[in-house]
């Protein structure tokens, strides 16, 4: 039990949760509270999958995950948006939907042969920084670069650029915003259609790069859920969206790895495939979820920042609203 | 004058779609618009069918057969609506204060888990009698289900955390919870399952009449389906009749003007909570007394989802929870036997989006209307 090798390994399956998670964060900004991430994901994970085995390119896998999840997420974006239902209520709807879409269309994947599947590779120079470099950059899939990437370009969107200005305008002031002739409808369409083909590219990311395969629900196995209590974590900012996301990624793997040595410290080990405590250790990324909760929503309290003022509301033109 | 010529002016689409809020909506209105609802959803469930090559026609009519077709699968239909009646029924509570307990399934799971510690930690000597015996597996499971209700109540009362995702994370917990108990505490031999109870732990089955009248062989209802029919008509007085009832609707549908008048919001949200976990609770200590007689890993095919959906089609009105019940019993059962797998919760899915969307033309009257040149 290497703890580079098991931050290594975190800092890939974390990759998953950040994807999500910023995609959530994009949908949360312009107003739009999304909770059907875990089926988007589930759709991402069978699209790409299939994609994949039918091409023989798994670059095509991932392009197509994205857009499904994206197509798909526009389910709710109709219900939430045009039509003026409770976003919670659409969420849930279009997340059983999807889960039962991806069970459906994904029945005989797990019977599949081997999957062409993403490279993985060494960054030159950045892999001999001592001890960043063997967890960051060495022997990673390319998508977990590619989550190297996104978080500064998502903060420096939404922070620094135009587009970035309207996308926090029609979450916080929409009524502004449409005087400004901003068109929040639309903005909100396309920014839940982001969330959507984030999600599925963290999909893709479980299927074809972290734990390659179709194991239909266990899949995503509630990471989709973990996502969405990361944004109130990271309070709507992608920078500690990807802390929170790699210290998770780097739990659920000590949880795998805890239990493999029969050393532990220089003692005994006792999570030693112990029956006893694997259990209880499988309870804790979902019981740490809840903590954060807990420390965000007091921190969220008390700094009085956190979400979009318009988080959930739907827009009426003409209507007064915030 | 043409459109083109006028300078200023682009053409536009001669026919425009107007909507605007409907005042008063027609008796049956409602309802006409939920069933067509469903029968959409059933005719896109058949298109998706269709496109990974299955004959919908003939799953549909299999389906019917396999839950509504004899008296014996009539039985099996209403013993899986059981459970639902009261997830079902959780959900509504919960819903009518806007509070959304989407944890109804672990609540499910740690109601079966304190229904069998009754029996096996045990709780009770094992010579009790049978009344006895059931009834504290009855409040045991009531209880756990409850707890695991306080738990996000306490939560959001308190600290306003977000309780869609503590239900959901504490569905993960229980069952990770029941599992630890099935494979390594109460384990029958190291298989994921306890020992079988003993007969005085038996909710009554109709079969176990068979010797008196025969006609009830093989007869598996049990004495569950009692339980969810006289919780409906509970909830229904609690929620529709009762004081507390009216505090739990004003919230959920005006809570600046619920603070005014005084109810305790923060109380009734953690009161709401436990027993909506305690309903679903009790679905899973019926469940495990009723069907299945021991405590093992796959005692839910995802009734506390389920539940949520029933608890929208039902218009949040606890007695119609009952049928709406019965009819999705009547899917999951058909849904044991029928390829791909995932057919059941597709279908469950679609239903539910195509309701929440329906709800769109009861809110709103959508007119296609004539534009006029001087609009």
């Amino acid at each position: 039990m290497d703890p580079v090798i098991i931050l290594q390994a975190g800092v890939a399956s974390g990759t998953v949760l950040l994807f999500a998670t910023i995609g959530e964060i994009f949908a949360e900004r312009s107003g739009v509270l999304n909770l059907g991430v875990e089926g988007m994901m589930l759709i991402g994970a069978m699209t790409a999958i299939s994609i994949a085995l039918v091409s023989g390119n798994p670059w095509l896998g991932v392009l197509l995950a994205m857009l499904a999840s994206g197509l798909i997420s526009q389910i709710h974006a109709v219900i939430a948006i045009d039509f003026r239902a409770d976003q919670v209520l659409s969420g849930l709807a279009l997340n059983f939907a999807a889960i039962g879409l991806a069970l459906v269309f994904g029945e005989s994947l797990s019977k599949a042969g081997a999957l062409p599947l993403l490279p993985r590779f060494s960054i030159p120079l950045l892999s001999g920084i001592p001890l960043l470099g063997p967890i960051f950059f060495s022997n990673q899939s390319v998508l977990v670069y590619v989550g190297f990437l996104l978080t500064p370009a998502a903060g420096y969107y939404i922070y620094r650029t135009r587009p970035g200005m309207h996308l926090r305008a029609i979450g916080e002031f929409p009524a502004a915003a449409d005087a400004l002739g901003i068109n929040v409808s639309l903005l909100r369409h396309f920014y839940v259609f982001v969330g959507g083909a984030l999600a599925g590219l963290a999909g893709a990311t479980i299927s074809l790069a972290v734990s390659p395969g179709w194991f239909s629900e266990m899949t995503t196995s509630g990471q989709g859920w973990i996502a969405i209590g990361l944004v109130i974590f990271a309070q709507w900012d992608p920078l500690r969206a990807a802390f929170g996301a790699y210290v998770f990624g780097a739990l659920r793997r000590m949880i795998l790895d805890i239990q493999g040595p029969t050393l532990l410290l220089g003692l005994a080990n006792p999570f030693f495939y112990n029956p006893y405590w694997g259990f209880f250790l499988q309870m804790v990324p979902y019981a740490f979820t809840i903590l954060f909760l807990v420390i965000g929503s007091r921190e969220a309290m008390r700094k009085r920042v956190g979400a979009p003022a318009a988080l959930g509301q739907p827009y009426v033109r003409g209507e007064r609203g915030l | 004058m043409s459109a083109a010529s006028r300078p200023g002016r682009r053409w536009s689409f001669p026919i425009a779609i107007r909507v605007e809020p409907r005042m008063e909506q027609p008796r049956g209105f409602g309802t006409a618009v939920s069933l067509g609802a469903v029968l959409v959803a059933l005719l896109l469930g058949a298109v998706v069918l269709e496109i990974v090559g299955g004959n919908s026609l003939r799953a549909y009519s299999y389906m019917l057969k396999a839950s509504f077709g004899s008296l014996g699968v009539i039985s099996d239909t209403l013993v899986k609506a059981t459970p639902l009646i009261l997830v079902g029924l959780a959900c509504t509570v919960a819903f009518r204060m806007r509070l959304w307990n989407i944890g109804a399934e672990g609540q499910f799971f740690m109601g079966a888990f304190g229904a069998s510690a009754v029996v096996l930690a045990p709780l009770v000597p094992p010579e009790t009698p049978a009344w006895l015996t059931i009834l504290a597996m009855m409040v045991a499971g009531f209880a756990a289900g409850a707890l695991w209700g306080f738990i996000p109540g306490i939560l959001k009362a308190r600290l306003n955390v977000n309780e869609i995702i503590t239900t959901l994370m504490l569905n993960y917990i229980a069952i990770a919870w029941v599992n630890f108990f099935i494979f390594a505490v109460w384990t029958e031999g190291g298989f994921q399952m306890t020992r079988v109870f003993p007969k005085t732990a038996w909710l009554p089955r109709l079969a176990d009449f068979a010797r008196q009248v025969p006609q009830l062989r093989g007869i598996t209802l049990h004495l569950g389906l009692l339980f969810g029919v006289v919780a409906a008509v509970i909830i229904w007085w609690v929620l529709d009749r009762s004081k507390w009832g009216y505090e739990i609707r004003l919230t959920g549908d005006n809570p600046r003007a619920a603070r005014y008048a005084g109810i305790r919001i923060a109380l009734n949200t953690v009161l709401v909570m436990m027993l909506s976990g305690g309903l679903a609770g009790l679905a899973g200590m019926s469940e495990i007394s009723g069907v299945v007689h021991r405590l093992q890993g796959a005692i839910s095919p995802g009734y506390g989802f389920t539940g949520i959906i029933i608890a929208w089609l039902a218009k949040l009105n606890p007695l119609a929870v009952v049928p709406v019940s019965i009819l999705f019993g009547g899917l999951i059962l058909a849904g044991r036997e029928i390829q791909p797998s995932g057919v059941p919760k597709m279908i469950q899915g679609i239903v539910l989006v195509c309701l929440i969307a329906s709800d769109f033309l009861v809110r709103n009257r959508v007119l296609v209307v004539r534009r006029t040149p001087e609009a």
